[in-house]
């Protein structure tokens, strides 16, 4: 996993990931919107053994620059090993409910964006015999839920879309991995009240993450226990599911 | 799974309540508006100077990138929120050691220079101030100033030791020191009173960068003053060269109802820790040598839901013997005594901010379980001694001196005040300045 294209590389999560893989002295294409951000990203990862850090700012909404944007990264590192697709946004679920166009916002961040980027970067590891695509999805895209419907219904879009790919590719040498983070500490979530066992630090899910590349997982719940409680919520009957106030 | 909130002091008192904003890049805005904030590091300062009850708290911990290192010269720049700790797993095994330590490696780099800490090598590095190079200072106008001794240099001296109230520094540049590995050489002499401390500090100052003492504050009459000296060098090349062997730490899980810190158990602590038997000289990993309590994680919890009192001073050369002896009376006449009572004798150096602790003298850490008004009494005790020496009280360490004792301990106090940021402040700064 030498060559290394992180997509929303200004996440926390993604961050934190980068430093793992840093240390093992890969080399990165980062792509964020913030260059500020990127830079400070930059200067740490290469102090932390990353090899050769690129950086590109651009707001991944604008989907015609997605196969230009995948062709500089092919071209800056001479091919690419592993991508990590990790941006995202919450967004505000009562604002979403009364404006479609924020929903669509939403959806075109969440979904639309990184379906595009996942079928380009899955033709060009099919037309290379290989390669292992990451995406950060969610435990909020299992189930509808009336708190966040909005950002779950973009993130189970994603998912379904991953197993389609996962089995397409399945033969091909490519690797397709889904990541579903719970709550986890980041900007993100800054107006979360964090207290409780439930909220991981970015760092366990980057520890997640490097764990399911080398294991060559397929879906993956992190921390762990998210698989069983995500267990109880799918198999719950819609019936009841529709009275809770989740 | 912490019941500590990431807001709280260590000492667990006093109490505050915050609106929290966290940072997550340097190039992150401010919080703006009328809303009095306060930069917080790791929350290792005992009482107030990291809190602003009522008010934010500038989270910083979210700024840990690293941003130029040499390792031709040592000279590391890294954002103000990175921990000690982490400087030192970066840097140990590419041989840089920090140039100043304080006893926890559990703190920023930006809550080391807004107390300008201190170390066992105060005698020959100076404070923490003294080995910083440069910071940038991140005030809440938007501005920014990069401040080292020469640039902006009334900027740097008000903001080294200033408890974070000039501003958010947001990186800070030192320069490392070489090491040969990660050994320590290290040796420990027990001493029968004060006049014998002194007598080793002659001695020993000379040829080792690195001294501390633990005195048994529970020994009165013919022992009072007994302690263990223990002095200490990085270990010269061609010792062990396998890496020490990973230490296990232990937390402690929750607040303990009541403390286990009593009379009786600091009575028999210091006891056996006075005669425990121990080599004379050894060879020992750098942790325990630096920092023999961040093996047990959160152990401020020991002391109970009530939490504890410090109380470092410092005492100018001339007056040291005389009032430390008076300290150590009044402790012991009390009957609260301190776990662990620290001595160690500050070098003849001026320290760089306006508000810096460390100044020449010897300085005793004590800490108390917050037993309330007799604790607090005990304590103002002991300020009539310090004040009447002409010493100071730390400010990393206070939750409790009245605003004259600080004025007349810091009287740079007020050329400091013109340096503070219009919409910082802190707990402890309204408190020492209310009366
Ligand atoms: C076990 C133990 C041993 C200790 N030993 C020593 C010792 O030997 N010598 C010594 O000197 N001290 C010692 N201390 C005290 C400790 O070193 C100081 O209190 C230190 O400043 C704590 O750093 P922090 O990062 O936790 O900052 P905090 O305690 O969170 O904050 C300290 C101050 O720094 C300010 N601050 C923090 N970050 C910034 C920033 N980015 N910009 C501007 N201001 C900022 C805060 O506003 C506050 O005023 C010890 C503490 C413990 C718990
Ligand atoms: N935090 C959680 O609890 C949680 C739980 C489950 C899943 N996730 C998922 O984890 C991933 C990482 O999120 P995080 O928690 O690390 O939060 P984060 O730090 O806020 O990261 C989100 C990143 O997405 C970037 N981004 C958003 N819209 C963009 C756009 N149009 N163009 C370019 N970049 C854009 C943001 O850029 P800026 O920095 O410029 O704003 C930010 O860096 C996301 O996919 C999120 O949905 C998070």
């Amino acid at each position: 996993m030498r060559n290394i294209l992180i997509v929303g590389a200004t996440s926390a999560i993604a961050e934190a990931t980068a430093r793992r893989f840093a240390a093992l002295g890969a080399r990165f294409y980062l792509v964020g919107r913030n260059a500020e951000k990127l830079a400070a990203i930059v200067g740490d990862l290469e102090i932390r053994g990353g090899q050769a850090v690129h950086s590109e700012s651009i707001d991944l909404d604008w989907l015609e620059q997605h196969p230009a944007l995948l062709a500089r990264a092919v071209q800056a590192l001479g091919g690419i090993d592993l991508a990590l697709i990790a941006h995202g946004s919450l967004p505000d679920q009562a604002a979403c409910q009364k404006s479609v166009k924020m929903t669509l916002a939403a959806i075109q961040t969440n979904a639309l964006s990184v379906i595009s980027l996942a079928t380009e970067l899955a033709n060009l590891f099919e037309a290379r015999g290989r390669g292992t695509l990451v995406v950060i999805g969610s435990v909020a895209g299992d189930r509808g839920r009336q708190s966040n419907y909005v950002y779950g219904a973009a993130k189970g879009m994603v998912g379904l879309f991953l197993q389609g790919l996962r089995n397409r590719l399945n033969d091909k040498g490519v690797h397709v991995i889904t990541v579903k983070p719970g709550f986890v500490d980041t900007p993100m979530t800054a107006a979360f009240e964090k207290k409780g066992l439930l909220w991981a630090q970015p760092d366990q899910i980057a520890r997640g993450i490097v764990a399911a590349v080398e294991r060559r997982r397929d879906v993956v719940y992190l921390p762990g226990f998210w698989r069983w409680i995500m267990i109880v919520i799918r198999h719950l009957p819609e019936s009841i599911f529709k009275r809770l106030k989740l | 799974m912490t019941d500590r909130a990431p807001d709280g002091s260590w000492g667990r008192y006093p109490p505050a309540r915050h609106r929290r904003w966290a940072l997550n890049h340097r190039s992150d805005r401010l919080p703006g508006g009328s809303n009095r904030v306060l930069p917080f590091g790791n929350g290792r300062s005992y009482g107030d100077v990291c809190l602003n009850d009522g008010g934010t708290l500038l989270l910083t911990r979210g700024l840990d990138r690293w941003i130029a290192f040499d390792p031709a010269t040592g000279v590391l720049r890294a954002e103000a929120g990175v921990l000690l700790s982490e400087i030192l797993a970066f840097s140990v095994p590419q041989g840089w050691f920090l140039p100043v330590t304080p006893g926890t490696q559990f703190v920023t780099l930006g809550g080391a220079v807004a107390n300008d800490v201190h170390g066992k090598n105060h005698h020959v590095a100076g404070s923490f101030g003294e080995q910083t190079r440069a910071f940038e200072l991140y005030r809440s106008d938007g501005s920014r100033i990069v401040c080292g001794p020469e640039e902006n240099g009334d900027w740097f001296r008000a903001t080294i030791g200033g408890l974070g109230l000039t501003g958010l520094i947001a990186w800070v540049e030192i320069r490392l020191r070489r090491i040969a590995n990660p050994w320590m050489v290290a040796e420990n002499r027990r001493f029968a009173n004060l006049d014998d401390f002194f007598a080793l500090n002659d001695d020993y100052e000379t040829r080792y960068p690195y001294i501390v003492s633990w005195i048994d504050c529970a020994a009165a009459g013919k022992g009072l003053g007994r302690g263990i000296y223990m002095a200490g060098m990085h270990a010269p090349p061609g010792a062990p060269t396998a890496p020490p062997p990973a230490r296990r730490s232990l937390t402690v899980p929750f607040a303990l109802p009541i403390s286990l810190v009593n009379r009786w158990s600091v009575r028999a602590f210091n006891r056996l820790y006075y005669h425990l038997p121990r080599p004379a000289r050894a060879l020992t990993p750098y942790q325990p040598f630096f920092y023999p309590l961040d093996n047990l994680l959160e152990w401020n919890r020991l002391y109970g839901q009530r939490g504890f009192l410090q109380y470092q001073c410092v005492i100018p050369p001339e007056a040291a013997r005389d009032a430390l002896r008076e300290i150590l009376n009044r402790i012991a006449s009390s009957g609260q005594g301190s776990m662990l009572a620290v001595l160690k004798r500050f070098g003849a150096r001026t320290s760089g901010g306006l508000l810096s602790f460390p100044r020449p003298g010897v300085t005793l850490a004590l800490d108390f379980p917050h037993l309330g008004q007799k604790t607090l009494d005990l304590l103002s005790r002991l300020d009539e001694v310090t004040r009447q020496a002409g010493g100071a009280v730390y400010p990393a360490k206070d939750a409790r001196m009245s605003g004259e004792h600080f004025r007349c301990y810091f009287p740079q106090w007020s050329t400091f005040a013109k340096f503070i940021d219009p919409n910082f402040s802190s707990s402890f700064w309204r408190r020492v300045t209310a009366d």
